[in-house]
């Protein structure tokens, strides 16, 4: 039957994506319903893109239990799916004696939490590893094995493997209403008037992971979301550091922190503000100010109009539970939750994939490894921009004899071309942001001003999509909605 | 592909074209143009309305017929244009440059010049420059994105318009969209004064009752797929938004008109200096940038209000590329050019002595009653009272000799 599944994964961030490609090494029925026109729309495109070492995590909670392992895998996964990931470290650095006392007690956390090569280091070392610092620091606790990725373009590479060895990805398709049918199997309805069935099902929905579980009468907890604020700046201010820079925290939050990118401009961000509204993805003048007094204080190179973009991520933080994960079984017999996935949520997805997989053995789901499961992506798209920023215009020259399309230029600050757009909207993107995640087209200086109408050019091209039905992110948000009717002109 | 050339300009608007008739008007040969739209002519592609080429023509023409006459006198001679070709990088080792092109048609192209002109223009600045607080809805553009979509597309972006900043664009765009049936309920201008030219205010607001709000600006943006509304503010003396007096308009669409910036990736990428004020590269007298055989001319030199400066510009510009070809003149040996009291930048940032000079300058500030001035030790070499002066329109003034030995020459107002 084609709407009938062993396991449905609800939600398609990197959590319900790491999940996907777990069991699809597997011989079962897979699908992943979202609800958004695209995957990686919700917390996982809106964060900092860390891998953390894994000092923060307090110890005996999940979080810390998935850290660690998580961040271990992010090697192999990397070589595997092709996506860029650099090991860069962390330092959490200290302005004064009490601070310094506070790097001592996060050393202790992360010995307790098995995170290797830490090294607290002096004032000395810390600038000369980085030398945009303040000067005024004393010392800082440094983890090596802190990392960075590009968190939608993990998610993409994660669902993309998962669809090549046979799970299905179905967008646009909001699930409205759970129940179970009289043989004991789940009926999933959505919004889109779909029903599917399905042995077992995994909650995925980040920030709706509790209205999920509702519908099953789990009520035992509730996400409320912590609204971070970041603000990206231009390439053009350089690499001020090379690694990840923490203050020490505070009880709610990691701190201001001040971030390279694996794509090179700095980033720096983000606040922690609770809010009850799960659609507040706007920023504000309190934040940016907080943002960069703190981040000004340990880089002070950081300026405010050096800002090309910034955006909300929405932790889902789940209450009555210390804003810890929420992973396992349920009182409902193959209803299984990965919610509450907060920070350090990205870190930490692929060993709860791992996880998730157990428990749905332990559910009775009989998993048998596929032979010809594929753990390489087969179609990677050439990134232009890669080999312009070194100058290797030979390379250039021969993959555009191959195919004309390297040769169209569609997207001028970043250096996307037609072929790059062609193979994300034949990946499946068909939304603005959707090929901007995928290609980078829009990300840049001019933030889309000059490429906006070619994308949407070629999205009409390729798709079929009438040019005033082509959306930003999905329905509701389309760019130029009203055709100007013939003879009104001037 | 590689090919050799005398000169090669590097964008194909006005001031581009303008570049390379005047290199052959001065006597170069191989001349070519590479345009990575499929057309020349630039911005004023989708500035269908009236008032370009009052100076130029002494009649006033729409941007798509001034182009036209250009082209056309470029059809009249042998400049090769290359059309849907971007230049991506620029390699300058001593006397030889190398510039690398993405043709649609052929592919990389590696071009082998004497002379590079830059005429890339200039880009909007957008949301992200000036951070404006709340969330992150469709229907958020820069004004001239929406001119593209309108013009050449024949699409609306939507039918309640706000417009926040008061730059030409945003004035043309105001009225062109109320043509189309859209209702603009507001123009938000977070100077005390007009950042576009006054004809424009007059004819493009004032005309149809569209309300212009200065010293106001936005201080939130609502909608989650959509725009739904935005909150304007007037400021106060620390350009701070004053709370109590912040209202709001309902709205499905806010464009951006704050402002042009430049396009000098490529002339960065190439070691080109720039300059922190206008965005464009640093040239002497004869237009030429901090590297030797490279020009700069038109908008990507710094921003025009008239198409005919940047033509007139770019005609010197093409003359001294000419003279630099055939004599391999140096950097102009100059007098440094000082922007002194009020005045946002003069550009060349040097003069040649004994020669002729031509500045361009702005006001930081509108003034009443000021005079420009341009001194040379205690020698006056201009002096022009203006009884209004408005930084959104650029001043082009001439003096007849530079003096031999001046430490400096100073512009400023009085
Ligand atoms: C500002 C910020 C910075 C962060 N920085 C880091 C960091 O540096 N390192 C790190 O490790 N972690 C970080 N995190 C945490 C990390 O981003 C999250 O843990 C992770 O993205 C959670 O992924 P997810 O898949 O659980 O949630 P999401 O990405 O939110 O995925 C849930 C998906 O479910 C879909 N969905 C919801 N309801 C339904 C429904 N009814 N039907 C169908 N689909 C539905 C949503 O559309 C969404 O796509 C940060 C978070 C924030 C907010
Ligand atoms: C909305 C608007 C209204 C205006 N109204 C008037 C008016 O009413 N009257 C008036 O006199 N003036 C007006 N102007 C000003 C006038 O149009 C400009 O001053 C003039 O177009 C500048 O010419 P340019 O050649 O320097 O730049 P542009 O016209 O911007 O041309 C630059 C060209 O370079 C190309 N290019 C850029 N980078 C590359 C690259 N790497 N490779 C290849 N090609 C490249 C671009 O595609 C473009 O075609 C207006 C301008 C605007 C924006």
């Amino acid at each position: 039957m084609k709407n009938d599944f062993q396991v449905i994964i609800i939600g398609c961030g990197v959590v319900g994506a790491a999940i996907a490609r777990e069991l699809s090494k597997f011989k079962i029925k897979i699908a992943v319903l979202e609800k958004e026109a695209d995957v990686s729309f919700g917390t996982s495109k809106a964060n900092s893109g860390i891998i953390h070492g894994g000092f923060h995590s307090l110890q005996g909670s999940l979080k810390a239990k998935f850290v660690v392992p998580g961040n271990r895998k992010y090697d192999r996964l990397c070589e595997e799916l092709e996506f860029p990931f650099e090991r860069r470290g962390e330092l959490m650095v200290a302005f004064d004696e009490d601070e310094l006392r506070i790097l001592q007690i996060y050393y202790k956390r992360g010995l307790d939490n098995k995170v290797p090569y830490m090294e607290i280091l002096g004032r000395e070392r810390v600038l000369e590893m980085e030398p945009n610092l303040s000067p005024d620091i004393l010392g800082a606790l440094y983890a090596p094995t802190a990392g960075i990725i590009c968190p939608y373009e993990y998610c993409f590479a994660l669902i993309g493997n998962a669809r090549e060895n046979g799970a299905e990805l179905l967008l646009n398709q909001k699930v409205s209403w759970i129940g179970k049918n009289n043989n004991s199997r789940f009926v999933v309805e959505t919004e889109a008037g779909n029903s599917f069935t399905a042995d077992c099902i995994v909650n995925a929905a980040g920030l709706y992971a509790d209205e999920i579980a509702q519908h099953m009468r789990i009520t035992d907890f509730k996400i409320v979301p912590r609204k971070g604020e970041e603000y990206l700046l231009d390439r053009r201010v350089g690499t001020l550091i090379k690694r990840v820079v923490f203050p020490c925290p505070s009880s709610n939050s990691k701190g201001m922190l001040v971030i390279p990118t694996i794509d090179g401009p700095v980033m720096v961000g983000p606040t922690a503000i609770d809010t009850e509204n799960k659609t507040d993805y706007s920023t504000t003048r309190e934040g940016l100010k907080e943002v960069f007094q703190q981040a000004q204080r340990m880089v002070p190179g950081v300026r405010i109009s050096d800002i090309i973009t910034s955006f909300v991520g929405l932790r889902p933080a789940a209450v009555g539970n210390d804003g810890d994960f929420i992973i396992g079984k349920t009182d409902v017999q193959g209803f299984i939750n990965a919610a509450g996935i907060q920070s350090p949520g990205l870190t930490a997805s692929p060993a709860i994939a791992e996880h998730i997989r157990e428990v749905i053995t332990k559910e009775g789901v009989k998993m048998e490894l596929k032979s010809n499961f594929d753990p390489h992506r087969k179609t990677v798209c050439t990134k232009i921009r890669h080999l312009l920023e070194k100058r290797d215009f030979e390379q250039y020259g021969k993959i555009v004899d191959k195919n004309k399309a390297y040769s169209k230029l569609v997207c001028r600050c970043e250096n996307v071309t037609e072929a790059e757009i062609i193979a994300a909207i034949r990946d499946g993107h068909t939304t603005l942001d959707g090929i901007k995640f995928a290609t980078r087209a829009g990300t840049g200086r001019c933030q889309a001003g000059f490429c906006t109408s070619r994308v949407m050019e070629i999205i009409h091209r390729e798709t079929g999509i009438p040019f005033d039905k082509i959306t930003k992110k999905g329905k509701g948000s389309e760019i130029a909605p009203y055709p100007i009717k013939k003879g009104n002109g001037n | 592909m590689i090919k050799n050339v005398d000169a090669i300009v590097i964008g194909g608007g006005p001031a581009g074209m303008a570049a390379a008739l005047s290199l052959k008007n001065n006597g170069i040969e191989k001349v070519l143009i590479a345009e990575r739209e499929d057309f020349l002519g630039g911005i004023l592609l989708q500035c269908i309305h009236n008032g370009f080429g009052l100076h130029r023509f002494k009649e006033e023409l729409t941007g798509p017929e001034y182009a036209e006459r250009y082209i056309d006198f470029l059809k009249s001679t042998d400049v090769e244009v290359l059309l849907k070709t971007c230049a991506i990088d620029i390699v300058s080792t001593g006397k030889k440059k190398k510039v690398y092109l993405m043709s649609e048609s052929s592919g990389l192209i590696e071009v082998n010049a004497k002379v590079v002109i830059l005429a890339m223009g200039c880009r909007e600045r957008n949301r992200g420059n000036i951070a404006i607080p709340g969330s992150r809805p469709a229907g958020v553009m820069t004004a001239g994105l929406a001119q593209k979509l309108v013009n050449r597309y024949g699409y609306m972006p939507g039918k309640e318009i706000v417009i926040l900043g008061s730059g030409d664009i945003g004035l043309i765009m105001a009225r062109r969209m109320t043509w189309e049936g859209a209702k603009v309920k507001a123009v938000i201008e977070l100077q005390s004064y007009p950042g576009g030219l006054n004809r424009n205010i007059v004819q493009c607001l004032n005309d149809y009752n569209i309300p212009l709000y200065l010293s106001h600006t936005i201080t939130n943006i609502y909608g989650n797929e959509r725009i739904r509304a935005v909150d304007v503010a007037p400021i106060n003396e620390f350009r701070e938004p004053l709370k109590e007096n912040t209202f709001n308009i309902t709205c499905d669409a806010l464009l951006l008109s704050v402002g042009l910036i430049p396009e000098n990736e490529l002339s960065s990428n190439a070691g080109v200096c720039l300059d922190k004020v206008t965005g464009g590269p640093l040239v002497d007298s004869n237009l030429m940038t901090s590297i030797s055989g490279i020009f700069a001319c038109g908008n990507v030199l710094h921003v025009h209000d008239l198409v005919d400066w940047a033509s007139e510009e770019a005609e010197d510009c093409g003359k001294s590329a000419g003279e630099y070809f055939k004599t391999a003149i140096v950097q102009a040996k100059g007098i440094p050019v000082k922007a002194g009291h009020l005045v946002r930048y003069a550009l060349p940032s040097t003069l040649e002595p004994g020669k002729p000079g031509l500045i361009s300058l702005r006001t930081i500030a509108p003034a009443e009653n000021a005079a420009i001035i341009v001194k040379a030790g205690d020698s006056v070499l201009y002096k022009k009272t203006h009884k209004k002066i408005f930084p959104s329109e650029m001043q082009r003034i001439k003096i007849d000799t530079v003096p031999e030995n001046a430490d400096a020459i100073h512009v400023y107002f009085e």
